[in-house]
């Protein structure tokens, strides 16, 4: 274990049940973040990978269960509790959802100017200095129509930094990027988790991100709807207690 | 080959079977009970091929009744592609499902062997761990719909006491509202809408004047010609034009951008980021359109009072005879009586519009189902609400 975590629960997942009207995707799931970490959220498709991203960042309400984000009480959460939760956490979604009517340096300003009283010269640095730790000093002005999909990916990842979050959740960041840029996107979370004490959580069920930067993995199944592996993902890949993980991790069909 | 076998197509044929010998070409498909009939597939079993024999094959395998016992030929098929795999999989089904009973292949090729093994796996692991679709009595599907959208209605009130909440709150906190967005959304609503709402309203009172004047010429009371539109333009037509554009230029407007965000996850991105997509998105272009709305239908009312004059101009009468007239008739009340409505279409629009945008599903067609939703609602409730305002007025003698 890298000297970046701490052995201190950022977030508790307890009892959760979650699914969409009457189908329960996951039934009473259990699972921990820790502080400093890198963890991943694997799973094949439609095992509800994304739900548990949704739920953990506020965007679905469980049926059942407890989310605590820094011990705070995420589910249940008055409005101004939320709000205050949230602000904890950033999140960088799939496709980048950056505000197509805005420059990247003014997504990224977004949250500095709603929850910030910074004058306007500190707040274009401050987004500058966000864009440029992802690579994009140079594309401040870009429209995100004008963004290659990971340099999206990558403004999207600043935007979520903006406000300095001890959290960040990525949703399939390799997701349609080639190895190269997948490659450097990855090296990419690596050097933040460690320069800025950043928990990262990532959906995906890209492999190779997987080995190269995931500190420890949960693993989801839809048939069990629920956790079916825990752990570095190095140790699952050798571990045949469970067909269904060893399969996972060493690609047989 | 395949391009040759396209050409010849496919046949199909049905004989009882010749070792069986029990059965004459009169008797085909109503074969005696526990006889064998053999249905004999040629050509290229391609989906050009297929879509020829299918209905054939569907009628044959209708009136085939006691029979034991289905052979299907494949000895003189040259070509099986999935289509034909989709083809031999139909007749085994209906069989199965006819007489519990399973069809037997004759002729099967290794090429072909291969193409149905791979289509029966896949139909096999497209079914696992998957529950049966539940079937709904009439009643229950009624009740359905009728719950979804008792639903639907619930949300769209949530949605109103939200708006209506966010207004409020940016009333009292003016510096919470994000003013460059309401100005940008002012001018591409308003501005950008002035051609097209002095065009309608021109027309419109053009229109009006003539038709009105000829008649009222009979009786020497052309004149009136200025009364009748400026009190229709302030009182009615003036709003009401301008409000039904705004509804098809800007409602649909406001309920496919903010329906592309969500589809985008921009609505999320916002929520995730504690921001209010209400507040953000909505507030700004309720803003807009109420103000945008007043100005444009003192404009659509000048301009359509304008359209009128042409026509009296055209009598003889001069412009200063047709503004007295007008100036003279309407009064302060009917104009501030037209001007109060916009301020409510206004609200109507926009809010129909923000709603319907938010409520976006997804799929490729759920923007534009959201459009005309918007459009649809927003001319519903400006109809709505102009009786409403025609019978208050009248009430209050205005």
């Amino acid at each position: 274990m890298e000297n970046r975590i701490k052995d201190d629960p950022i977030i508790e997942v307890k009892n959760l049940t979650a699914g969409y009207g009457d189908f329960i995707l996951f039934d009473n799931i259990s699972l921990h973040v820790n502080r400093g970490e890198i963890f991943a959220i694997l799973g094949t498709s439609g095992c509800g990978k994304s739900t548990l991203m949704k739920l953990m960042t506020g965007l679905i309400k469980p049926k059942k269960g407890s989310i605590q984000i820094q011990g705070k009480e995420l589910a249940g959460a008055r409005l101004d509790q939320r709000i205050e939760i949230l602000r904890q956490i950033g999140v960088a979604f799939q496709s980048g959802a950056l505000f197509g009517s805005m420059t990247i340096l003014e997504n990224v300003k977004l949250p500095l100017e709603e929850f910030s009283n910074l004058p306007e010269k500190a707040m274009d640095a401050i987004a500058r200095t966000k864009l440029s730790l992802v690579g994009l000093g140079e594309n401040e002005d870009f429209m995100p129509d004008a963004l290659s999909g990971g340099m999206k990916k990558r403004a999207a990842l600043a935007r979520a930094m903006a406000l300095d979050p001890a959290i960040v959740f990525l949703d399939e960041p390799s997701a349609g990027l080639d190895p190269v840029t997948s490659a450097e996107l990855d090296n990419l979370i690596k050097a933040l988790a460690q320069a800025l004490d950043i928990t990262f959580v990532i959906v995906t069920h890209e492999l190779a991100s997987i080995f190269s930067i995931a500190d420890r993995v949960v693993m989801l199944d839809k048939s069990t709807r629920g956790i079916i592996a825990t752990g570095a993902p190095m140790e699952l890949k050798h571990d045949r207690t469970n067909p269904l993980v060893y399969n996972f991790f060493n690609r047989i069909a | 080959m395949q391009k040759a076998s396209v050409k010849s197509g496919a046949t199909v044929s049905m004989s009882p079977d010749k070792a069986s010998g029990k059965h004459s070409g009169k008797n085909q498909g109503k074969d005696k009970e526990g006889a064998t009939a053999t249905i004999t597939l040629s050509g290229s079993l391609n989906a050009t091929g297929v879509a020829e024999v299918w209905q054939k094959v569907e009628k044959k395998l209708k009136g085939l009744t006691g029979t034991a016992h289905l052979v299907i030929d494949l000895q003189r098929v040259d070509y099986l592609d999935s289509a034909g795999a989709a083809l031999v999989e139909f007749i085994r089904t209906t069989w199965k499902q006819k007489t519990d009973q399973e069809v037997s292949l004759l002729g099967l090729e290794p090429s072909f062997k291969r193409v149905l093994d791979l289509t029966e796996r896949s139909r096999d692991s497209d079914g696992e761990g998957k529950d049966p679709e539940p079937k709904y009595s009439f009643v229950e599907t009624r009740g359905k719909n009728f719950a979804v959208r008792m639903e639907n209605t619930a949300t769209f009130i949530a949605h109103v006491g939200k708006i209506t909440s966010a207004m409020v709150y940016a009333f009292f906190h003016p510096s919470s509202i994000r003013w460059k967005d309401a100005l940008l959304t002012a001018e591409r609503a308003g501005v950008n809408a002035l051609p097209i709402v002095a065009l309608i309203s021109f027309i419109v009172g053009l229109v009006m004047a003539f038709q009105s004047a000829m008649p009222m010429k009979m009786f020497g009371a052309e004149i009136y010609v200025a009364n009748l539109i400026g009190i229709a333009m302030v009182r009615e037509l003036g709003p009401l034009m301008t409000a039904i554009i705004l509804a098809g230029r800007s409602g649909s407007a406001f309920a496919a951008e903010i329906g592309t965000m969500k589809i985008n996850e921009e609505i999320d991105a916002l929520a995730t980021m504690g921001i209010d997509p209400v507040r953000f998105l909505m507030v700004p272009r309720i803003l807009a359109a109420v103000f945008i709305t007043p100005l444009l239908t003192i404009f659509a009312n000048f301009v359509g009072i304008m359209g009128g004059s042409i026509v009296l101009l055209s009598m003889g009468y001069p412009a200063v005879t047709y503004y007295s007239q007008v100036v003279s008739f309407v009064t302060w009340g009917d104009f501030m009586g037209g001007l109060i409505k916009c301020f409510v279409f206004g609200i109507l629009i926009a809010a129909s519009g923000c709603i319907r945008g938010i409520e976006t599903k997804s799929g490729p067609g759920a923007v534009g189902t959201s459009t005309t939703s918007a459009v649809v609602t927003g001319i519903t409730l400006i109809a709505v609400f102009d009786g409403i305002f025609s019978v208050l007025y009248y009430c209050l003698g205005v």
